[in-house]
């Protein structure tokens, strides 16, 4: 459906109970889902004549660790056809396994294998989930928040060894965190403003 | 008696040059076909999406410069424009043309590396030469309107960083009209040439149906015959009024990938052309204080300009707390940025998402019973920059 009102109002008829929420934000339809219900989901999206979101763009995770779920995993479709745009989206705790989208999605491959590097989450029934970006025997997952900037250990070419040798972090001088931003709120018009600009999003 | 045969294992690169970059390819042969591809990438990781996390929105900037590292200005639009649909702010006529102009000059740039390796690839070595020379001017105009050559941190949110220095505009007319003949020189050496349509044609073929499957974009789907560009079916800044055609291949194989790419730089030349006749004075930035810097002159003598310029360098400009998925039409693809902001002035999050990335996944699936000499080949036309492959 060429019309994004009527293709959100589409998907939620079809889906309805499986849909937690759905807005429509930036000319594109963000869609709030369960856990569970991703692959059924992906399919009937991918499939349905009025939909025909037939290629994934891209799969990532948004890390909020001071949430219980802390991962929150983002889907991003596009429709040819209807030149339409969708993001899908679910919350999942650290040690959740989530089900795999590479039968229905071949390109889906590499974008899961690089979640599981860079957040560690794990994908159920995929079919070659290996690290993909960092270093061969690389420990962590570089884009949680809670890994540091510097990461945690550097190599080098031992003279001695000779060979490449990894070892901790040792900086000449610790990583500098400038904080700029004003302890001071403003006056209280502006700060009302800012409070109903974050109760609005 | 029975023999046992084994397949071959071939490591291809880290360092190999017609890798393009650092890609260690791991191929399993049969004699001299492919039986298998297991593309090995991240060696040229560098954690970009890590560190825009920790830099304000404009120390972010430099770091899309050095995803594809050879149209890097394309890359600047994606996240430029993402800032501005949350800020909510207008781009001022003229950034729109200057960011068009350079990203068609970036999507040039890019197009002649790529067709001239990938002719070097297979065989021929005259038309980088040939290319590289124009490539060289452009670059030169990169250098003149930014102040360096390759990573030029110029696009900002709300516009460009400084207004194009005098005569820039006639020398880009002058390339406009001298391009051209160069690239039919360039055609003239390839595209009827029997050793390069040897072999191009008919290797790595792409379907309709896998391409979409596959998440190409960019060239790798147009030459399968889907006419889809971003510029036309999502237009963004002014190239809803610029008039251009979207070249579209038939069979999906390297040739046709080749001959997209030369038709795009001709219409690339069409559209800088049309830019310079309709660009006109005025602003080149937004002119909202809290967001782009002021004018040097003015931080002399007004304090509300120097408290903007101390503020804007030093805790950079807030962003409302939201969430958007931006695309261009890079010269390699789709390129995104799916970027959340949380009401600071640094992202919260930054995902980019390269082409480059979904098409080297699928060279097991390009590669499989093809001969050996066909990996440089297939790798040529995927157009692949390790920068973004890796970010």
């Amino acid at each position: 459906m060429k019309n994004l009102e009527d293709l959100e109002k589409k998907i939620n008829s079809e889906l309805t109970t499986k849909i937690n929420k759905s807005e429509i934000k930036h000319n594109q339809i963000y869609l709030e889902i369960d856990k569970d219900d991703l692959v059924n989901i992906c399919l009937f999206l991918k499939t349905n004549n009025d939909t025909k979101f037939k290629q994934l763009i891209d799969i990532t995770v948004v890390d909020y660790p001071e949430r219980n779920q802390r991962f929150e995993v983002v889907y991003l479709f596009l429709s040819h056809e209807f030149n339409q745009r969708l993001v899908l989206k679910y919350t999942i705790s650290e040690h959740e396994v989530i089900p795999s989208l590479t039968s229905v999605f071949p390109s889906s491959n590499w974008m899961e294998r690089e979640v599981f590097d860079m957040y560690g989450v794990s994908f159920k029934d995929h079919p070659d989930l290996r690290r993909i970006l960092t270093d061969y025997g690389f420990e962590g997952h570089p884009l949680r928040k809670d890994f540091p900037l510097t990461g945690h250990s550097e190599v080098r070419y031992s003279e001695d060894k000779k060979k490449v040798i990894s070892e901790p972090v040792k900086l000449e001088q610790n990583f500098r965190n400038f904080d700029y931003e004003s302890p001071w709120e403003g006056t209280k018009y502006i700060k009302d403003e800012i409070d109903n600009n974050d109760k609005k999003n | 008696m029975t023999k046992k045969i084994k397949n071959l294992n071939l490591n291809f690169g880290p360092q190999h040059p017609a890798a393009h970059g650092v890609l260690r390819l791991i191929l399993e042969l049969d004699g001299e076909v492919v039986e298998k591809a297991d593309p090995h990438i991240g060696l040229l990781h560098r954690g970009t999406e890590k560190l825009i996390e920790n830099k304000t929105y404009m120390q972010a900037v430099p770091y899309f410069d050095r995803l594809d590292y050879v149209a890097p200005m394309n890359q600047e639009h994606a996240f430029a424009l993402a800032v501005e649909k949350i800020l909510k702010i207008d781009v001022p006529i003229r950034a729109q043309f200057i960011r068009v102009i350079f990203c068609e000059i970036g999507r040039i740039l890019s197009h002649i590396l790529n067709v001239t390796t990938q002719a070097m690839d297979v065989g021929a070595l005259t038309p980088t030469l040939w290319g590289f020379e124009e490539r060289e001017k452009l670059m030169g105009f990169y250098e003149r309107v930014s102040g360096s050559r390759l990573h030029a941190n110029y696009f900002r949110a709300g516009g460009v960083h400084q207004d194009l220095p005098q005569g820039l505009e006639e020398d880009i007319a002058n390339f406009c009209e001298s391009f051209p003949k160069i690239i039919n020189d360039l055609e003239s050496l390839l595209t009827d040439n029997r050793i390069f349509k040897q072999r191009n044609v008919d290797i790595g073929v792409v379907t309709k149906q896998d391409a979409l499957d596959y998440s190409f974009s960019g060239v790798m789907i147009r030459g399968s015959g889907v006419p889809w560009d971003l510029r036309k079916s999502q237009p963004y800044d002014c190239y809803e009024n610029l008039d251009f055609k979207i070249p579209v291949g038939k069979n999906g194989d390297c040739y046709d990938r080749y001959l997209c790419r030369i038709e795009e730089m001709k219409e690339s030349v069409f559209i800088i052309k049309q830019c310079l006749s309709k660009i006109e004075k005025g602003p080149i930035k937004s002119l909202d204080g809290k967001i782009s810097p002021p004018p040097k002159k003015e931080i002399k003598q007004s304090m509300e300009a120097l408290i903007h310029h101390f503020k804007l360098f030093t805790e950079g400009y807030r962003v409302p707390k939201d969430e958007i998925y931006t695309a261009v039409e890079a010269p390699k693809g789709e390129f995104g940025v799916y970027l959340i902001s949380d009401g600071s002035s640094k992202p919260y999050k930054c995902k980019i998402r390269a082409p480059g990335f979904s098409h080297l996944q699928s060279m097991d699936y390009l590669i499989k019973g093809h001969m050996l000499a066909d990996v440089p080949a297939v790798l040529g036309s995927l157009d692949i920059v390790f920068g973004e492959v890796d970010r």
